[in-house]
């Protein structure tokens, strides 16, 4: 419901979640859908991601991945920083328990 | 309380070895999302934020300790250690694997408990009173009434597929704690002045984008019409409520649209021709049967209150400030209703971890006749507790960090998941409700300001109640920023209102400051004994809201 | 769409008249609600079975007079989510008495089936995957029912209670 519409401009990640357990992952290629948003592919090409999103389309129809959607991403400093704070949340984990989550992983 | 039969239970396991065959289709790609959707909706499970979350019943808010130690199991097992109190006296756990929930609904099984119906368009778990059977101003205890509830709603056939999802609360005293108003049925139970115990009836209540206060339409219900009247209810909602939009699916918009008259005509109508067949007509027996579960625990004839008790609380201040704030009294002498917070200063409401969970399951086994409560206020309750024993109970709270003496207090804060879990937030609940509990935790100030419940949604769904907060916090999104609508003057209770909008809205680093600012104009303004309600009562929304822009 | 009848795959013998189409003197067939409130008086007393199709918001208490007219109730699920027709069914099966064959048509999925059974539908237009087995296993994922319904099975209710007056008889 909150989920962003779709920005016009600027860089975007694909993002979805697995089917099988629910985790947030990121598209990075064809075959390849990553855990980390450091290891995403980042679309500054509209075209480019449309051909990505269609083929996400496709794995949702086989049954790997949820909800696939585009959101915008700030590379400042270069690094991949969410647009949102949805963004920020799901790529890390509960703002409110540091110990959980990607966040808690990485450390 | 209630124990399964054979059917109850031939039932539940039924149920889980049918959701196996589903997931098991679907992670063999023999049906699609859409399809699956709804099938793992009716038993509870959602796709959150970070994984999987699933919605556990505890009907009617009552359990033991053996199904809170299999709770406390479960978390260890197949979660993080942790679970969440709801304001829909559910708990939830955040961190699942699809694949490991058909195993963690068998561990429910095995301890009478299920997940069936706790998500969906279709009748949730019916929530009722925390001190059913403790509470001295009780007409009658409303937990057999439930378990009905519960039975004819569980895979109620024609009522699977209703335009949106359906909550039924149930309160035996005149002192409304169920929130009886706000729910899409609630049910009162009263006394005619014949001497005979029957229902009251609202219709029409609850909360979300469109909140409404439920409409009596019913004010003497005879007890074995019950499943006729809710069939009757139920039907012309199935039949008329609306389905082009989901933001007015819900069955108090139908009543809104049709007005609370026309809507009693069709149900009084329906509910005449249902009547006829004497199909749905209550069996005496089966009445009787139930109700024996609910017997009370044979009390003890106490004596007056012991000297050790009340030496205890001279003794020990942070002892008496816990039994102020956290013990109720109990209808029967020498016993009182201890409440449990799980709002640690400065912690995420609801939230209980597994060593807690267990420890809450053995003093309900030492000391509260094996009986726990949910509240959907996020709490947890000891009904039945001997006076004399509250001392030691405290202790061992202590050592849980499970006696927080702030049971309807300025830190007693229902917050909902929001965007640190949810799907569908749109802002932060529970750093906010951190934020304002750390700002208020001096105790004897708690004190001083006196009841006050603050509530707090992350979207306009309203999990967290916002609306019938004393103190309502909506947070909502602006431009991608996180920021917060303040209501004054809700009140859940048998004297239900929504709360008025203070005006804009407080971005998250301001929004403490307001409620400080509130807090602070209430204490100037009260007059002795006035609570923060009462006097917002008196002076209306003007007062507050000129000190709350003031600085703007 | 294969068609569940009693339990069996079996051939559909009814014709679905689509808008345009006359109805033939011959052979049974479907119509909808407002072709039966037009063509009522040529219809009424017609030699071969007509089937009547309702969709969500027609109900059939609106037809109650004309229910003698029709071997066969057809109720539309447009959308699995749809559960208007589950109370139609009931309405039909108790309080009008029709006996007729009441058919699920729409998107109807192998998971409603058991409720689609329990509210008095005994024929269903199932997708292309929804096998006899499939059927059998749906029917008997339940073992016991709570509410009392069109099917007449026993609820959980009566067998305590006549499980009890037996025991109490021995």
């Amino acid at each position: 419901m909150s989920k962003p519409h779709r920005k016009a401009k600027g860089p975007q990640v694909l993002t979805a979640n697995r089917l099988v357990d629910g985790d947030v992952v990121y598209w990075r290629d064809e075959t390849t859908w990553v855990a980390n948003l450091s290891d995403a592919k980042v679309f500054e090409d509209e075209d480019a991601l449309a051909k990505a999103e269609a083929d996400a389309q496709a794995q949702v129809k086989a049954d790997k991945i949820l909800d696939p959607y585009a959101f915008g991403v700030d590379l400042t400093g270069g690094r991949i920083t969410p647009g949102s704070m949805r963004e920020h949340i799901r790529a890390l984990g509960p703002s409110v328990r540091l110990d959980l989550g990607k966040q808690a992983e990485a450390a | 309380m209630y124990r399964y039969d054979e059917f109850d239970q031939s039932l539940v396991d039924a149920r889980v070895t049918e959701f196996r065959g589903q997931v098991a289709r679907r992670l063999a790609g023999d049906i699609t999302e859409d399809e699956f959707k709804p099938l793992r909706l009716m038993n509870g499970l959602y796709l959150q934020l970070h994984a999987y979350m699933l919605r556990v019943a505890i009907p009617y808010g009552t359990f033991n300790s053996r199904q809170m130690h299999m709770l406390a199991e479960i978390a260890r097992k197949y979660d993080k250690g942790y679970g969440h109190f709801t304001t829909r006296q559910n708990i939830q756990y955040n961190w699942l694997k699809l694949d490991d929930v058909p195993d963690l609904l068998a561990d429910l099984a095995s301890v009478e408990m299920h997940a069936i119906q706790t998500s969906g368009n279709c009748i949730r778990n019916t929530t009722s009173d925390q001190y059913a059977g403790a509470a001295a101003d009780e007409i009658e205890d409303p937990r057999p009434t439930c378990e009905i509830i519960r039975q004819w709603s569980t895979f109620h056939p024609e009522f699977s597929f209703l335009p949106r999802k359906f909550k039924i609360a149930v309160t035996g005293a005149p002192k409304d704690r169920a929130a009886v108003q706000i729910h899409d049925i609630g049910i009162q139970i009263v006394e005619n002045n014949k001497g005979e115990v029957g229902y009251s009836i609202f219709v029409g209540g609850g909360l979300g984008r469109t909140p409404m206060v439920g409409k009596h339409i019913r004010a003497f219900l005879p007890r074995q019409d019950l499943l006729a009247y809710l069939e009757a209810i139920m039907r012309v909602y199935n039949m008329l409520g609306r389905r082009d939009n989901i933001y007015k699916a819900r069955i108090k918009i139908l009543v809104h649209e049709a007005s609370a008259a026309e809507f009693t005509r069709l149900v009084e109508e329906e509910f005449e021709k249902i009547d006829q067949t004497k199909l749905m007509a209550l069996p005496e027996e089966e009445l009787d049967r139930i109700a024996a579960y609910f017997a009370a625990p044979e009390f003890e004839t106490l004596g007056p209150c012991p000297a050790e008790h009340l030496e205890a609380l001279d003794r020990d201040r942070d002892f008496a400030l816990w039994v102020k704030a956290n013990v109720v009294p109990h209808k029967v002498p020498g016993y009182a209703i201890a409440n449990i917070s799980l709002k640690p200063i400065g912690g995420v409401p609801g939230d209980i971890t597994s060593d807690q969970m267990d420890g809450v399951a053995e003093l309900a086994k030492d000391y509260s006749f094996d009986e726990i409560r949910a509240t959907h206020e996020q709490n947890l309750v000891l009904p039945h507790v001997r006076e004399r024993d509250l001392y030691a109970i405290w202790q061992r709270l202590k050592a849980l960090e499970l006696a927080t003496a702030n049971i309807g207090l300025v830190s007693d804060i229902i917050a909902c998941p929001g965007l640190d879990y949810c799907n569908l937030a749109n802002a932060r609940s529970i750093p906010v409700a951190q934020l304002i509990s750390e700002r208020f935790a001096e105790l004897d100030r708690q004190h001083d300001i006196g009841e006050l419940k603050i509530k707090i949604s992350g979207c306009i769904n309203a999990c967290g109640h916002h609306h019938v907060g004393h103190i309502g916090i909506l947070g909502v999104d602006r431009k991608g920023e996180e920021y917060y609508q303040i209501t004054l003057g809700g009140s859940a209770d048998e004297n239900t209102r929504l709360g008025d909008i203070t005006g804009p809205s407080f971005p998250y680093d301001k929004v403490v400051d307001a409620v400080e600012t509130l807090v602070t104009t209430y204490v100037d303004l009260r007059q002795s004994g006035e609570t923060f309600l009462q006097t917002y009562a008196r002076v209306g929304l003007a007062p507050f809201k000129e000190n709350l822009y003031a600085a703007a | 769409m294969p068609l569940l009848k009693d339990g069996r795959l079996v051939e559909d013998k009814w014709q679905r008249l689509e808008e345009h189409e006359v109805v033939p003197t011959e052979g049974a067939v479907i119509i909808d609600l407002e072709r039966w409130q037009v063509e009522r008086e040529n219809l009424k007393g017609r030699a071969a079975p007509l089937g009547l199709l309702l969709m969500p918001g027609q109900s059939p208490e609106e037809i109650a007079d004309d229910l003698s007219q029709f071997d066969l109730i057809a109720l539309a699920f447009p959308a699995f989510k749809d559960g208007r027709a589950y109370s139609y069914a009931r309405i039909l099966r108790e309080r009008l008495g029709f006996t007729g064959e009441l058919r699920a048509v729409g998107e109807v999925l192998q998971d409603q089936l058991f409720f689609m059974a329990r509210v008095g539908f005994d024929a269903f237009e199932v997708n292309e995957r929804t096998s006899e087995g499939d059927f059998a296993a749906e029917m008997a994922k339940f073992p016991a029912v709570y509410q009392p319904s069109s099917c007449g099975e026993n609820t959980v209710f009566a067998r305590r209670h006549g499980a009890r007056l037996v025991e109490a008889a021995e």
